[in-house]
Parts: structure tokens; sequence; C-alpha cells
């Protein structure tokens, strides 16, 4: 039996206990990957692995124990961090031929985190190329795959966590989100995905895309599994000036909780006419049950919801434009060789860069030249702002958390969205909590011709704890029938 | 007709307008974004780190302490510090700028409406130089392109470096205007004490914006940036020969362009810079990875409260309270160190002309001689004042005073006892003086004579010879007092 059938807190127990080894969960999580074929020539979920570093982690965890240290949350628990995260041993290279072969000398405060909570980093996972994508297709090392349906895509970015997690290899992953990118291929993948308030996580050595949306985020086969995770990496970090100094509640305390006295908003914009009926469906049907739990459910309105995606591909590619204005070949990443020193920078950078990150930079080095800044970069802020307020209103009166589709379809074939416009509508119901920084989570709510749905939770700043309560109910009340 | 007759004559007919932006870096511990050091002359890329490097995925967090010298500068320059300022991303590619972008500020500077009064228009009203802002930014890192062959070798060391730009407006009218301003700036800024003001290892750096104007007129020329100068005469030199420069092309009716010059000191000209730097599209945008920078009024204010004495008013008290000409004050207070050591002499001392005296005169060439700042004088304020005691006592002479100075200066020691040992003590003692002065008048009877009959200019001679009898340690006074006394008697 793979150790990933345990949950990540009765793993953690039982490393504690000393009745499990730590080093067999490496081991099974190593054989599992083997097993679904994780690698290059299967699912293509993970880019990098170091079999010798994660056993000698395990080795010494257990050590820790016996010397009578006390086991940390994620005692032994191994897990998949995303290919932009640095990790000291395994190269981070985004998913990109920029960074070819570049390994980090400094290790991300998230992993550095989730490692003394105990956890062991088996391996680094693929991912669209700087995390611009939503079907992990823009990988310079190849697509990731779906592994309920191998014809599609895992959704993206951090398609490849997502695969892991839900192929069984581990338990809780790492992601990242700037636009979804964590709650839409958990949404595909039919496991829990989670983006925490902005602030709430580190970016310190998480490879910036847009830095005023980037979130690290967190998969889990359970809610609970991914409460245990974000509790790891939760809290400020002073490498990041932009983490917040904000107490971390303990996500797993109101696991069992009714939800008597919880108002649960459904924001029409969410639900529009277009929307896949079967989606719909399934959406309005767990809100049906958590009527049953006792929430009083109520019908809202975000009116500028439909302004989020021309004001994310106007606010996340410029600071990507500049955020990637580094790979430059000076310093790490392949040179292109010329003696001339523009022709090395735009052969590095053309070499390097695959089309939807040299569109992406092209786009956002346009609207913050002279003469357009104003009436892009500026107005889209200000579009930003509306997007917050809208959210702000909506809890202001007395909403808890919104409940809507994770995405509008559930997982696509590999191959079949080739206009750019359309690949970016996929993310029309994540963006909005990444523009307005809040709290939002994806959880398994059923399956559509096998293909799993995900139901998104969103909540106010810093309020993950209502946001796990909610989530931890949609689990228990429907069960089995989450996941068919 | 010669070059200086041609300057008079463009001068009359034109008039140079200039700004000045001054890079000053502040003398931090440690970098703005990161905790690398931020020491000069240390191995190439020996202070470096994930953050100043630009490796992928590190962040900056701002150095409170360059906020704390950024704010004492502007507040010295009367500047108004605002409560939010924020930092924005210059964006431009080059080897030496690992991220890509530098950060800087932009349209939300740090303060913003100082000034700098550098002198008096004839009529006496001031001349005062507006600042238009002082903003804080990180250096960039050093291209070296004649180390190695066919190869540029990128030294990171200085980048995140903190810096402050200070940027005057266009209220310049001279070079002499430019060098007293930045005379008088650099001046300001050792008062405050917040940067080396090293131009050679480039702790200082000067770039002017210049256009002229037919004298009379109110509309501003096209101006042009002259960069690359590195000294306070090299700007002035440099401003003068692009005024020439732009007053032949209007004399010619052609047209100043707009564009960057590199000054080139040895030829004493300026040339285009290889880029065009006029054409470059920063794209500037607030720095998503910095929160705004939100300083409170009570900090504000606690930073005025502790700026030290401003040239100025140091200027204005020296002058009431030591009673000293308006070159003497100009020359002790041109340095803080100077007029502090200056004050502490005068001090224990208490006969302050004296005190500025010895510091214009024998001070300073002595510091001068050796290369030294007074921070490394070995000769401590007391030991100055207790000499300068012991010439208003009489137990010492002024020329054996400055003998012992002499020895002061290499040795550190107290003049008490340089004065004993090297026997220069003065001698004041009748009986010994009145041998002198026998032997004098004995030696050189006739020419006693001589005086005794009223040839009163020789009294210098027989004073000297007694003086050159005793080694120089006799009291000129008391000789004169016996000489007079035996010429009477």
């Amino acid at each position: 039996m793979s150790t990933a059938a345990l949950s990540v807190a009765e793993l953690a127990r039982r490393h504690a206990e000393g009745t499990a080894a730590p080093t067999d969960a490496v081991e099974q999580a190593f054989a599992r990957a083997t097993e679904v074929r994780a690698g290059a020539d299967g699912l293509n979920a993970i880019l990098a692995h170091d079999r010798e570093a994660a056993l000698g982690d395990a080795t010494q965890v257990a050590q820790l124990h016996r010397e009578g240290n006390r086991p940390g949350p994620l005692a032994g628990v191994p897990v998949v961090v995303k290919d932009n995260l640095a990790t000291l041993t395994m190269p981070t290279t985004c998913g990109s031929r920029v960074l070819e072969g570049y390994v980090s000398p400094y290790e991300a405060t998230v992993v550095s985190r989730l490692r003394s909570a105990g956890a062991i980093v088996v391996a680094k996972t693929n991912m669209d190329e700087f995390a611009m994508g939503s079907s992990n297709e823009n990988s310079a090392y190849g697509p990731a795959r779906n592994p309920l349906d191998p014809t599609r895509v895992p959704g993206g970015s951090s398609g490849g966590s997502a695969a892991c997690v839900a192929s069984g290899i581990v338990r809780v992953a790492l992601g990242s989100e700037t636009g979804g990118s964590v709650r839409q291929p958990a949404a595909f993948c039919g496991v829990v995905g989670v983006k925490p308030t902005y602030g709430r996580v580190s970016r310190y050595g998480l490879v910036a895309f847009a830095s005023s949306l980037d979130q690290v985020g967190v998969f889990g086969r359970t809610v609970d599994d991914a409460a245990i995770g974000l509790a790891a990496i939760a809290g400020r970090d002073r490498f990041d000036s932009t983490s917040a100094d904000v107490p971390v509640d303990d996500y797993r305390s109101l696991a069992t909780e009714s939800l008597t006295g919880v108002v649960i908003g459904r924001p029409r914009e969410y639900f529009p006419e277009s929307l896949d009926p079967r989606v719909r469906e399934r959406c309005d049907a767990t809100l049906d049950s958590l009527r049953h739990l006792g929430a009083t459910v109520r019908d809202v309105s975000l009116p500028h919801t439909d302004l989020a995606i021309p004001t994310y591909y106007i606010i996340a590619p410029a600071e990507a434009s500049s955020n990637l204005a580094r790979f430059d070949g000076v310093r790490y990443g392949p040179r292109a060789q010329t003696p001339a020193l523009r022709e090395m920078y735009e052969r590095t950078r053309s070499n390097g860069f695959g089309p939807e990150v040299t569109r992406r930079i092209l786009l956002g080095t346009y609207v913050l030249s002279a003469g357009y800044y104003e009436a892009y970069y500026k107005k889209a802020q200000e579009v930003r702002g509306l997007i917050a307020t809208d959210f702000r209103r909506v809890f202001d009166s007395g909403v808890h958390v919104l409940f809507t589709p994770t995405a509008p379809t559930p997982a696509f074939p590999l191959g079949s969205r080739s206009d750019p416009y359309e690949m970016y509508l996929s993310d029309i119901f994540t963006v909005t909590a990444n523009l307005a920084g809040i709290p939002a989570m994806s959880v398994p709510v059923g399956r559509v011709d096998r293909l799993p749905i995900g139901g998104q939770v969103m909540a106010k700043h810093f309020d993950e704890l209502t946001m796990f309560r909610v989530a931890y109910a949609i689990e228990r009340a429907l069960g089995e029938d989450a996941h068919q | 007709m010669t070059d200086t007759t041609t300057q008079t004559a463009v001068t009359s007919r034109y008039e140079m307008v200039v700004g000045l932006e001054v890079h000053v870096q502040l003398r931090t511990r440690t970098k703005l974004f990161c905790n690398c050091s931020a020491q000069f002359g240390e191995p190439p890329n020996r202070n470096t780190c994930p953050v100043c490097l630009a490796l992928p995925g590190s962040l900056p967090v701002l150095n409170e302490a360059a906020v704390e010298l950024a704010s004492r500068a502007a507040l010295a320059l009367g500047a108004k510090v605002q409560e939010e300022s924020i930092f924005a991303r210059k964006n431009y590619f080059y080897p030496d700028l690992p991220k890509g972008y530098q950060i800087s500020q932009f349209d939300k500077p740090l303060a913003t409406e100082g000034s700098l009064i550098i002198g008096e228009q004839a009529n006496g009203s001031a001349i005062r130089i507006g600042i238009t802002r002082v903003h804080m930014e990180e250096d960039a890192g050093k291209s070296i392109h004649d180390r190695f062959a066919a190869a540029t070798a990128i030294d990171l060391n200085r980048a995140g470096v903190p810096l402050i730009e200070i940027v005057s407006e266009p209220d310049i009218r001279s070079s002499a205007e430019a060098g007293s301003y930045l005379r008088l700036l650099r001046q300001l800024l050792e008062y405050v004490d917040v940067s080396d003001l090293n131009m050679e290892e480039g702790s200082l750096r000067v770039d002017a914006n210049i256009s002229i104007r037919e004298r009379g007129a109110t509309k501003l020329g096209t101006k042009t940036e002259v960069k690359n100068m590195n000294s306070f005469s090299g700007v002035e030199r440099a401003l003068d020969a692009e005024f020439a420069r732009q007053a032949a092309i209007l004399d010619a009716h052609g047209r100043v362009e707009q564009q960057t010059l590199l000054w080139d000191a040895d030829r004493g000209t300026v040339r285009p810079a290889r880029t065009k730097e006029g054409s470059h599209d920063y794209r500037y945008f607030p720095d998503p990875d910095l929160p705004p920078l939100r300083l409170t009024k009570d900090w504000i204010e606690r930073i005025r409260g502790r700026l030290p004495e401003l040239p100025d008013a140091r200027r204005r008290r020296f002058a009431n309270e030591y009673r000293l000409s308006a070159y003497d004050v100009d020359v002790l207070t041109a340095s803080p160190r100077v007029s502090e050591y200056f004050e502490s002499v005068a001090r224990a001392h208490g006969d302050s002309k004296a005190a500025a005296n010895w510091v214009m005169g024998e001070v300073l060439a002595a510091l001068k001689n050796a290369g030294l700042t007074i921070e490394r004088f070995v000769v401590r304020p007391a030991d100055l004042a207790k000499l300068l005691d012991m010439v208003r006592d009489g137990a010492v002479s002024h020329t054996a005073a400055k003998r012992i100075f002499a020895l002061m200066t290499q040795s550190g020691d107290r003049p008490e006892q340089i004065a004993e040992r090297e026997g220069l003590a003065q001698v004041g003692d009748e009986t010994q003086l009145a041998t002198w002065v026998d032997e004098v008048i004995t030696a050189q009877s006739a020419e006693w004579q001589r005086y005794v009959g009223g040839e009163k200019k020789l009294l210098g001679v027989f004073v000297g010879a007694v003086m050159k009898k005793s080694g120089g340690r006799a009291d000129p006074k008391k000789v004169n007092q016996l000489l007079a006394a035996r010429a009477s008697g």
C-alpha cells in the first residue's frame, strides 16, 4: 500500500511514534512515481528528483526524533514543490530553457519551513514556463498530463504538482499562484488547492512572475492535508517585505464544525448563462449540501468581475516584463556566445524564452511604455481597486465566504486551445482573488464524464480559518460524491 | 583674439542655465536592500548575495539606516521629507545592473523643495539654488572594460549600495555658481556626516543639465546633459566648454540637439555619449516588492532634532562668539572637524584670535604637509591650547613654540615635556639675562656707545645678539627692559 493512502496527519503521527519509517515513505513515493510513470516518459509531472538527498533527509528526520527532538506536523512526509521554488540540490528551472541547469545556492523560505516541519522534498514539478499558462503546455520540458485522463491537461501553471498529488505520489505539494495556477489545476485533477491571502506566505525564493499577485499555494489530497501544509509555511518572513505580520490561525480547528451562522455568497457573475450546465449543476448541488449543514446561501453581485481578465493581462505582464529582465545570460543560465552585447541579450533571451513568455514580456513592455502607462497600467490598477472593493462590499454586508465554480470547464484535451485568449478565459473565476489579494481554494465537488469539477471558496483577507471551515464542510457533506 | 576675450564676448551675450544632479553614496554599513557590506575596495564580487546578484526568487528589504541618513541630508537642505514615498523600478538592460532594473524613486521621492544659499548678489540678496528633490536609489555595479582582452568584467560589490540623488532647480547661472553650489553642498553633507564624499571612489558624482539663452530671455533653450566629470573644477570647465559649444551653434543660427555628452578632461572638450541616453524609456512603475515607505511626523522631527549645527549657523556663531574676520570664519568652518578642533583650542586657551591663527596657520600647514585629515592629527586640541598658554605666559618664546609644535606633530607628546626635554623653556631669570646683556655690551662696546649716544635704532641689534647668545630662549620683553635700564643707568 502506498503511504499516500495515509493522511498527512496519520503518516506524521506514525513517524513520530516510530511505527513507520520516513525512509519507507520516501521509497514509496518514488515507487509510486515510477508506477504511474510520473517522469518524462509518462505524466511528465516531475522535472527533477534527488533520491539520495531525499533518503538522507528522511534518515535525518528519524534520527532527530530518536534524539528527542519534537517531530514536526509533517514529520517524514514526502512532498513535491513546483520548479519555481528555489531548492538547494535540485535545479530550479521554472520550466524554462533560460534557467536550464540552474541550481540555486539558497533555499526558498517556504521550502525551509516545510523541511523544518519535517517534510521531505522528493521532487520538483513541471509547470508552465515562468508560471505563465493554464494547461502546463507552455513548459519548455513538455506538457505534464492529467493522471485521470492522460489525453487531457492537468491545468496550469502548477500542473505537475497537482498531477503528483492526484496520482498518489505525495499527499502535499507546493505550487504558486498568480491568477489561479493552484486552484485551476487542483480542480482539473480532483484535489484540493489553496491560494492564501497575499502576504500570508513568504515569496522569498519563489521566482517572481508578477510580484503583486504571486503567492505560494498548497495542494492536498484532502482539505486537512492542505491545511497542515499551509500552516507549515504561513507567517511573516523578514526576507519578504510584502509578507504580513498577522498571526497564523489553526486551520484545522474548525474541521468538524457545522455551518450554523455561516453566510455563503453565490456571486451571479460566476454563474453566467454560458457556464457549462454540468459545472453549474455540481456547484449548486454543493450549495444545497452546505444549506443542510446550516449555512445560509445568499445571491450576491461582484459587478466588476468581467474586467478581471483584461486587468490581469495588463498588470501581470507589466510586472513580468520587469521581473524577467534579470534572465540576461550574464550571471546564470545559458548564454548565447557572441561578442556583441546587444546581440548576446537578444539571442540569449530569444532562445531562452518560449512563445507565451515572449508574448507577455512584449505586452508588459508595451503597457509600461511612455505614453501608454497611464492608459493601460495605471488604469488597470484603478480597476483592480474596483474589483477589490466589490469583494469588500460583499464581505462587509455580512457574507463570510463566497462559493463559485473554480473553472468554467473540466480539464480540456491537450492541444485543444491554441488561441491564447481562449486559454486566458479558463482563469476567469480565479484571477479575481489574486487581484483582490483574498484567500481562495478549490475543493473537489464531483465529476462530469469522469473528469473532476472544482468548487471555489473565497474568504476575506487573512480569514483562511473560515475558508477552511467551509472547505472541510464541503468535503464532509459530499463524501465520496466529491470524486464521482 | 584670445580665448578669454572670446569667452567674455559670448558671456555678455548669452547666459547659461544649469541644473545639477548630484549622486551621493550614503555611508551605511550594509547595502540598501540586503545585508552585504557596502565597504569600498574589497576584492571583486566579494560583497554579494542572492539579493544583489538578482538570483531568481530573491527580494529586497529596505535598510532603515539608509533612510535615516537620506532624511538627514534632505532635512539639512531644508527639504520636506514626505510621510509617504514610493520605490519604483527604472528598467534598462546593462550587464552591471543585475535585476535589469534599478530600484529608485520616481514620482513620489523621499523629499522635495529644499534650497542651498551659495552667496550674495551685488545688491546683497541671497543667491538661493532650489533643490527640486532628494530621492533614494541603489547603485549599479561596475563594468571593467580594460582588465581583460576582448572581455568585460563585472564587479557587483557596488550593486545595491545606497545613494541619494540631489536634483537642483535650473537656478545656476555660471560655472562659478556651479562650483560654489557643489562645494557648499559637499560641506553641508560633511557636516551632517552622511557620506564619505570621495569623488575618486565615486561616492560623490555630478551630472549637469545645461542650456543657454540670450541674456534677458525668459524661455529656456534646449538642454544637454554633461556627464563624466570627476572633480568640481572639472564640472566648471565642462560647463564653460559646453556653454561655448552651444553659443557657437546659436551664433551660426543652428539648433542645439538634446543629447548626453561626456566630458573629456584631458582634451577639455565634450563629446556625445555612445548610447543615446535621451532616447531611453525607463518604464518606471512602483516596485511591487516594496511597500510604500511611510515615515511618521514624529520620526521626521526626531531626525531633524538630531541634526548638528549646520555650516551657516556655525559661520554666524563663530563671527559673533569669537570675533573673527569673515575670511577666518570661512577657513575655520570649511570642514566640521577643523571647526570643532578650533573651537576646542579656543575654549581651552581663551584667546580665540591666537587659536584661530595657530589652527589656520600651523595646524592646517602641518596637515597638508603630512597629507592627513584632522581626525588623524596627533596633536590634541588641549595640548595645542596648553602651548598657546605657555606662549601667552612667557614660558616659551614664539619661535620656540613653533619648534615645540613641530615636535608635537611628530610625537604627540605634551608641549611642557618637549619644552623641558629640548631646553626650549624661555629664560626670564634676571641674573642670567643680565649676564648675557652685559656680555653683549662688552663685546660690542663701540656700538653701545653710539646707542647710548642716541642712535636708538641700534636697539634691535643688541636684542638680536642677546637672543642669539641665549639660543632663542631669552624673554625678548625682559631683554628690552634690561637694555633700556643699562642705557639710562
